[in-house]
């Protein structure tokens, strides 16, 4: 048993945690916040040191240099368009240190301890699929293997059977605490991880990513039942919690269903279309008509997509909506909650143009203001403006919120090409006569509509 | 059976607290939030210490000493990409002020 003092201490770290996810209510308090649940984690980090006094302290201290070090470069260095992905893995190694924390922890776990043994094996279990879940998820978004559905006959029989197997085995843990049975599990949880994942297509996989976060968080939990350790109890919680709520956020955003979207795939009602252009006519104008267009609107909704980060046009945009406002021209970003690869995305990457954060505006608060609008520019988005979500009963999408652009007196969509958006359904909103497209990639095209609006 | 007892009482009050504050964050912050929820479940770096330092046999102490890698890497990245995102966030004219240093 650990001292009062270390006790309390744990406590002042969970408060620090706490303080930190309550400071992301407004951007103004986040990055403090930030610091704080940081400094908590390196008390909760000294304290352990003290209070149990482990041996093998000098490889210990190796570990966690060698940790460290691989932490701050890795994040240092990431891309911001590649936020989902590093935070894939970072949830994944978590995961896994979990269920190997829980496994080692197999020999303490005396019989009759019933409720310790069961989360311990909760731990493994869910600790394994978090992990290889999040490695498959990191290949997809990071494109090393394909990012469509993977699917063949026998999955959902031997996802069903993997998942009865594993509550199996975590009986025969329950009854007979034994490393080796807890390595059956671990392995049986990173099967099952892998089949979570396969048949989730590229789009979707961020909410597997919140859905993973959300079991890690639990399994540090669990593990923190074992350890006998509240602070891991509470932190693991906390996060539980969040990611559960932020795994529904954005499916209510897609007007789906959690269950819908991990095994829409496996039932055949997947969401992508065949993904072909249509040849029907559309009104395709250059950059000076649409800078006449922007120049003399006064009031102007930007609606940025994927697209626009794929291309690194965020900073071209900025200038140009810059260059709007110094015209006397209203600008807002709309930002569709889905918008870029994992939820408020976008608003990471239009920051990271150094848009001030006021100017984003969130769906909900927007969708009033486009009737009022001159002119929509939707740059690299698609699906989030789709009216059939509205209107198509029979469209994949149809129940997704969207961005009411087609209330707006004008359209404008910078496209590379008609291919539909990743939902593979056509958008009526191009064919309307008050569409107005404008063809390549979005970096020139934003570049030429800059060049332009300063002449008119 | 009473520490059972007190354990799950924290994890339900956690659990509601949990809900309460995120439930209040920004959605412009989102992503943030779910790399910052991601680096406090980094503690269970706490959990590999322990049970690393408790660690008798050799092969124990290196499944232990990985452990304490992984959860570093989640605990020490998640945070320091967090900063670097809301770094990035500024209020109205930030841009302009940096422009003017």
């Amino acid at each position: 048993m650990i001292g009062t003092w270390a006790q309390i201490g744990y406590l002042v770290a969970a408060v620090c945690f706490i303080l930190a996810l309550k400071a992301l209510s407004s951007p103004k308090t986040a990055r403090t916040g930030n610091a704080l649940g940081a400094a908590g984690a390196v008390l909760a980090v000294i304290i352990t040191f003290i209070a149990y006094k482990p041996d093998n302290l000098v490889p210990i201290l190796i570990a966690l240099l060698i940790g460290t070090v691989g932490g701050v470069v890795g994040s240092r260095r990431v891309q911001m368009t590649h936020m989902p992905q590093l935070v894939a893995l970072f949830n994944g190694v978590g995961g896994g240190a979990a269920a190997l924390v829980a496994l080692m922890e197999l020999d303490h776990v005396q019989d009759g301890q019933t409720v310790a043994a069961i989360a311990t094996a909760f731990t493994v279990l869910v600790g394994a699929i978090s992990f290889s879940g999040s490695i498959v998820t990191f290949a997809k978004l990071q494109e090393l293997m394909t990012t469509r559905p993977i699917t063949f006959p026998g999955l959902p029989v031997l996802f069903v059977a993997g998942l009865l197997g594993g509550v199996a085995v975590s009986v025969w843990l329950v009854s007979e605490p034994r490393v080796l049975v807890g390595v059956l599990l671990c392995l049986l949880g990173l099967a099952v991880g892998v089949m979570l994942v396969l048949p989730v297509g590229g789009a979707d996989v961020p909410i597997v990513i919140s859905l993973l976060n959300a079991f890690t968080g639990l399994t540090v939990a669990a593990g923190g039942y074992v350890l006998g350790n509240t602070l891991l109890l509470v932190a693991g919680t906390l996060v539980g919690a969040a990611g559960t709520l932020l795994t529904k956020l954005m499916a209510d955003a897609m007007g789906r269903s959690v269950f819908n979207i991990l095994f829409g795939a496996v039932r055949g009602g997947s969401t992508l279309g065949g993904g072909t252009a249509s040849d029907r006519p559309v009104i395709s104008g250059s950059a000076e008509d649409v800078a006449i267009l922007l120049g003399y609107a006064q009031r102007v909704i930007i609606v940025p997509g994927y697209g626009l980060a794929v291309a690194q046009a965020q900073h071209t945009l900025r200038d140009l909506v810059e260059e709007l406002q110094g015209r006397g021209v209203k600008v807002d970003y709309a930002i569709h909650p889905v918008a870029g690869r994992m939820p408020g995305h976008m608003n990471v990457l239009l920051a990271e143009a150094q848009v001030p954060y006021e100017q984003l505006r969130e769906m909900d608060e927007i969708n009033g203001d486009f009737k009022q609008a001159d002119v929509v520019l939707v740059v690299g988005a698609n699906d989030v403006v789709n009216p059939a979500a509205r209107t198509t009963p029979s469209a994949p999408i149809y129940g997704m919120p969207i961005l009411n652009a087609d209330e707006a007196q004008r359209v404008i969509f910078l496209k590379r090409s008609m291919r539909p958006g990743f939902a593979g359904i056509e958008n009526e909103l191009l064919y309307d006569p008050r569409t107005t497209l404008l063809f390549g990639d979005a970096r020139e095209s934003l570049a030429k509509l800059l060049a332009s609006v300063k002449t008119v | 059976m009473t520490e059972s007892i007190a354990l799950l009482t924290i994890f339900v009050l956690a659990a509601f607290v949990g809900v309460e504050v995120i439930s209040k964050v920004s959605a412009t912050l989102h992503t943030p939030l779910m790399s910052g929820a991601n680096a406090i479940h980094g503690v269970i770096l706490v959990g590999a210490i322990i049970v690393t330092g408790q660690a008798e046999s050799v092969p124990v102490v290196i499944v232990g000493l990985l452990a304490v890698v992984l959860a570093t890497v989640n605990m020490v990245g998640g945070f320091v990409v967090t900063d670097r995102m809301l770094e990035m966030f500024r209020g109205p004219g930030g841009r302009k002020k940096e422009l003017h240093k």
